[in-house]
C-alpha cells in the first residue's frame, strides 16, 4: 500500500512542478502577484511529495519488501542494513528519485529564502526549476518507475552488486549529486536572468551561495568516489580519465570557472554575460553527465542500445534544456549591458586567467571524452582516447593556472601592481623553490618531476597562509608587526577570505598527495606462507592464508605483517577475496595499512590450491594528501558560506537594494 | 596515474541498473608473477607501453590492468617482441599492425584527430582573442566620457549616500 501512496506522491509532485512552471510566468504577464507567490507552495509542495515518494522506497528497501521489482533486482535479506538503505540509490531509479529528490529540496531552499532574493528573480528561477522538476519526474514516471510490482513476490533478492556494498559508495551519489544538481540552481537563476534581461551585481550575490554549496559537494563527491575506487577496485590508482569520472571532473572545472567569474561580477558588475554563459554551461554538462552515465552512451554503444528508451529521453532532455537555455542565450545576452572596467593587471584580471585556464581545460576534457565517439559516427574510424592523452593535454593547462592562485590573491582589485604582488610573494616563492631543492636532493635519483610538483604544492600553501598574515597585518599606515593585533585582525578577517585561503591551500595539500605519487612503489610476487614481498620502504610477509566469514560473503583472506627494512614490526594487514553467492562475483577486498597520509596497500592475486597467493604491494607516499586536500577545499567552501554577506536570508537590508561597483569595491 | 581504467566499468554499474551481467570484476589484477620479465628494465619497459594500450574486450582500461584473457595475450606479445629486441615504437606499431589504431590509449597525432590534440591551444586562443577584442571594445566608449544618463545615475547613487 505505501508503495502505491509513494508512487502517487511522485504524479502529485508531476502536477505540482508544473504549477511551480507555468505560475510565475503566467503571472509575469498578467502581473497577478498573487498567482506569482503560488510558486512557493508549490515548491514546498513538490518537496514534500517527491520526500514521501523516496521515503516510501527506502522503506521498501529496509524492509526487503520483495514484492517490489527495485527491490528485488538490488536487495538482499542478508544485506547488511546501511547497505539496504544506500541500495536505494545503489540502482538507476533509486537514484534517479534522488536525483529529483534533491533538486525539489534545493527548489524548497529557494522557495524559503525569502531575504536574499529579489522577489522577480525567485518567482522566474522557481519556474525554471519546476520546470526541470517536471521533466525529470516525468522520466522516472514514463522510463524508470522504481515502484513496480511483481507477482507473485520472489522469497529471496538478487542482492546489490557487491562493489557498490562499500561505506564509500553509499554515500558517494548523494553527494555527487548535491553538486550536479546544486548547480541547477544557478542555471535556473541564469535562466531568469535572461527571461527578465537584467543582470547584475545582486544576481551574483544571489547565486553565490548556490554556487559554493554545489561546488563543495561536487568537491567532496568526486574526491569520495576516487577514494572508493582507489581502495576498492584493487590496484591503487586514484583517477582514470574515464568517461564516467569525466563526466564529473567537466561541471566541477566549469563550476569552479562561475564561483570566480561571479566574484568579478560582485564587485565589478563586468563578465555579465561570461557569468550567465557559465551558468548555462555548467548545469548543462551535468544534464550531460548524468547523460553519459545513464544513458551507457559512451562506455559501451551496446549498453545505450539495450535500453534505448531511456537514453533516447535523457538526450530529449538534454537537447531542451541545453538547446533552449543557448537559444536564449543568444537571442537575450546581447541586452545585458557590460559594467565595470578593470585593468588587466589586477585581481579581477587573474580571476579572468583562472577562467581562460579552467574553460580551456574543461574544452579539452569535453572534446577528449566525446571525440572518439564523433569520429566513429563520423568516419567509422575507432580510436581511444586514454589517460595518456589527458595527461598531456590537461596538466600543462593546470600548471599555469596553479601558479597564478597565489598571485590573484595578492593582486589589488581593479588596478594592481606586478611588483608589489611580486615582492610580497617573494617568501612563498622563495619558500617553495627551498622546498623543491630539498626534496629533490633527499630524492636523487628519482623521478624529476615529483620534486617540481612539490614545490608547486607548497608554494600554493604558504600562498594561501601569507595572503591571511599579509592582510592581517594590514597595509600603509595600520601596518602592524604585534602578533596580538596580527591574530586579533586575522580572527576578525571576513569569512570568505578565509575561505579562500583554505580552499586554494587545499588545492596545494592536492598537488602535495599527487605528485609524491612519483615515488610511488609497486611489488609483484607469488607467496607461500612464511614468505615475503618488499614495496619501497616496506616489507610485507605472508603469515597465513585462511577462509573467513562476512554477512552475506565467504572471503579467503591473507593475513601479512607488514615490517620496515630494518625488521621492525610496523602492523599488519588483510587483504582477501570476497565471494558473494547471491551474485556470484568476487570481489577483491584490498589491505591497507595508514601511516600517517602515507598508505601501504595490499591487494591479493590468485590464490593457488597449494596455499601460495599473487600478493601486490604497493607503498604509496602522501596518497591521503589527494583526498584530505579535496576535504580542505570543501571546507573551505563551508566557510566562505559561514560569510556574513552569504548566509540564506541572513537580514541584511542594506544589501537588498543593487550595490553599485565603485561602493562594492570599496569594501 | 596512468593505471587501470577498470573504474568505468565499476562506475557504471555503480549508477545503473546494471545486474551484474557484465564481465566479472573479480580479479581487479592485472600483470600475474610468472609473466614478468628476469630482466628489470625490459619488464619496466613492458609496463610503460602495456599502459598505453587498451584491453580490446573491456571498457576503458589498459592490458597492464586488466586480466581479461587477451589482455593477457597481449602482455605476453609485448613482452616477446621486447625479448625480441625491438624498441618501444616498433613493439606498439606491430600491435597496432595487428589490433589496428583503436589499441592506442593515446590517440596518434594525424589528419583526423588535429582537433582534438589542437583543442587546448585552440581554446586558450579563442579566449585571447575575445579578451582581446573585449578590451577594445570597452576602452573606446571610455574614452569619450560618461553618457548623460550615466551622470545622472552616478548624480543619484551619490545623493543617496
Amino acid at each position: 500500500m505505501l508503495i502505491e501512496v509513494g508512487h502517487f506522491a511522485l504524479a502529485l509532485a508531476l502536477a505540482l512542478s508544473v504549477v511551480q512552471a507555468v505560475m510565475p510566468v503566467w503571472a509575469a504577464r498578467s502581473g497577478d502577484q498573487a498567482l506569482r507567490a503560488v510558486a512557493t507552495p508549490a515548491a514546498l509542495g513538490t518537496f514534500a511529495c517527491i520526500l514521501f515518494s523516496f521515503g516510501a522506497l527506502t522503506y521498501a528497501h529496509a524492509t526487503s519488501d520483495f514484492s517490489v521489482q527495485n527491490v528485488v533486482e538490488n536487495s538482499h535479506t542478508a544485506k547488511p542494513f546501511l547497505y539496504k538503505l544506500s541500495g536505494v540509490w545503489g540502482n538507476h531509479e533509486g537514484s534517479m528519485l534522488l536525483w529529483v529528490l534533491i533538486l525539489a529540496l534545493f527548489g524548497a531552499l529557494v522557495a524559503v529564502a525569502r531575504e536574499s532574493v529579489p522577489p522577480t528573480l525567485r518567482a522566474n528561477t522557481l519556474a525554471v526549476q519546476g520546470l526541470i522538476t517536471f521533466v525529470f519526474v516525468l522520466f522516472i514516471i514514463t522510463t524508470s518507475n522504481p515502484f513496480a510490482r511483481v507477482s507473485p513476490a520472489p522469497p529471496e533478492g538478487n542482492d546489490l552488486n557487491p562493489l557498490l556494498q562499500d561505506f564509500g559508495l553509499a554515500i558517494h551519489p548523494p553527494l555527487l549529486y548535491v553538486g550536479y544538481v546544486g548547480f541547477s540552481i544557478t542555471f535556473a537563476f541564469a535562466i531568469a536572468a535572461l527571461i527578465d534581461g537584467r543582470i547584475d551585481a545582486v544576481w551574483a550575490r544571489a547565486v553565490r551561495p548556490w554556487t559554493l554549496t554545489a561546488w563543495s559537494f561536487l568537491t567532496l563527491g568526486i574526491a569520495m568516489g576516487s577514494y572508493w575506487a582507489y581502495y576498492e577496485l584493487g590496484w591503487g590508482g586514484w583517477w582514470f580519465w574515464d568517461p564516467v569520472e569525466n563526466a564529473s571532473l567537466m561541471p566541477w572545472l566549469a563550476g569552479t570557472a562561475l564561483l570566480h567569474s561571479t566574484v568579478v561580477m560582485e564587485k565589478r558588475d563586468a563578465l555579465k554575460v561570461w557569468t550567465v554563459l557559465l551558468a548555462i554551461l555548467t548545469f548543462s554538462l551535468s544534464l550531460l553527465g548524468t547523460f553519459i552515465v545513464r544513458s551507457g552512451v559512451l562506455t559501451s554503444v551496446h549498453s545505450f542500445a539495450t535500453d534505448p528508451t531511456r537514453g533516447i529521453f535523457i538526450l530529449a532532455i538534454l537537447i531542451l534544456f541545453i538547446g533552449g537555455s543557448l537559444t536564449l542565450f543568444a537571442w537575450r545576452a546581447p541586452m545585458l549591458r557590460q559594467g565595470g572596467l578593470f585593468a588587466p593587471i589586477s585581481r579581477e584580471g587573474a580571476l579572468v586567467m583562472n577562467n581562460l585556464f579552467l574553460a580551456a581545460a574543461c574544452a579539452t576534457v569535453f572534446v577528449g571524452t566525446l571525440y572518439p565517439l564523433l569520429l566513429e559516427m563520423l568516419t567509422a574510424e575507432k580510436i581511444s582516447v586514454g589517460p595518456p592523452f589527458f595527461n598531456y593535454t590537461f596538466i600543462p593547462l593546470a600548471i599555469p593556472l596553479l601558479l597564478i592562485v597565489p598571485f590573484g590573491q595578492t593582486l589589488a582589485w581593479k588596478r594592481g601592481d606586478v611588483h608589489a604582488a611580486a615582492q610580497r610573494l617573494f617568501a612563498a616563492l622563495a619558500f617553495a623553490l627551498v622546498v623543491g631543492l630539498a626534496t629533490l636532493a633527499y630524492t636523487w635519483g628519482g623521478p624529476m618531476m615529483a620534486p617540481v610538483g612539490i614545490g608547486l604544492g607548497a608554494y600554493l600553501v604558504i600562498g594561501s597562509v601569507l595572503e591571511i598574515v599579509s592582510r592581517a597585518r594590514g597595509y600603509g599606515a595600520s601596518r602592524t608587526r604585534k602578533a596580538g593585533v596580527v591574530w586579533r585582525r586575522a580572527i576578525g578577517l571576513p569569512r570568505s577570505a578565509w575561505g579562500t585561503a583554505l580552499a586554494h591551500a587545499g588545492v596545494g595539500v592536492v598537488v602535495l598527495g599527487i605528485a609524491a605519487q612519483g615515488w610511488a612503489t609497486e611489488g609483484l610476487k607469488t607467496l607461500k606462507p612464511g614468505e615475503s614481498l618488499a614495496s619501497g620502504p616496506y616489507v610485507a610477509t605472508l603469515d597465513r592464508v585462511g577462509p573467513r566469514m562476512g554477512e552475506n560473503y565467504s572471503e579467503t583472506t591473507a593475513f601479512l605483517t607488514i615490517r620496515n627494512t630494518a625488521g621492525d614490526m610496523i602492523g599488519t594487514v588483510e587483504t582477501g577475496k570476497r565471494f558473494y553467492p547471491s551474485r556470484k562475483m568476487t570481489v577483491t577486498e584490498s589491505g591497507l595499512l595508514t601511516l600517517g597520509v602515507s598508505q601501504v596497500y595490499a591487494s591479493l592475486g590468485e590464490v593457488m590450491p597449494e596455499g601460495s597467493i599473487g600478493l601486490r604491494l604497493y607503498y604509496k607516499p602522501l596518497v591521503l594528501l589527494i583526498w584530505l586536500g579535496a576535504v580542505v577545499m570543501a571546507l573551505g567552501g563551508a566557510v566562505s558560506l559561514t560569510d556574513r554577506r552569504m548566509r540564506v536570508g541572513a537580514p541584511a537590508k542594506a544589501r537588498t537594494r543593487p550595490v553599485p561597483a565603485g561602493m562594492a569595491a570599496a569594501e | 596515474m596512468s593505471r587501470a581504467p577498470r573504474l568505468a566499468l565499476a562506475l557504471l554499474l555503480a549508477f545503473a541498473s546494471i545486474s551484474g551481467a557484465l564481465v566479472p570484476l573479480g580479479g581487479a589484477w592485472a600483470v600475474q608473477p610468472d609473466e614478468v620479465l628476469k630482466d628489470a628494465g625490459l619488464e619496466a619497459r613492458a609496463r610503460e607501453i602495456s599502459a598505453g594500450l587498451r584491453c580490446l574486450v573491456c571498457q576503458n582500461q589498459s592490458i597492464d590492468d586488466s586480466d581479461a584473457p587477451l589482455a593477457r595475450d597481449l602482455r605476453v606479445i609485448v613482452r616477446e617482441r621486447l625479448q625480441a629486441g625491438d624498441t618501444d615504437p616498433q613493439v606498439e606499431s606491430y600491435v597496432v599492425g595487428r589490433y589496428g589504431e583503436y589499441v592506442l590509449l593515446r590517440p596518434v597525432f594525424a589528419a583526423h584527430t588535429l582537433l582534438l590534440w589542437l583543442t587546448p591551444l585552440a581554446a586558450i586562443g579563442l579566449g585571447i582573442v575575445g579578451l582581446w577584442r573585449l578590451s577594445r571594445r570597452r576602452t573606446a566608449p571610455a574614452e569619450q566620457g560618461l553618457s548623460a544618463a550615466d551622470e545622472a545615475e552616478i548624480a543619484a547613487l551619490t545623493r543617496r549616500d
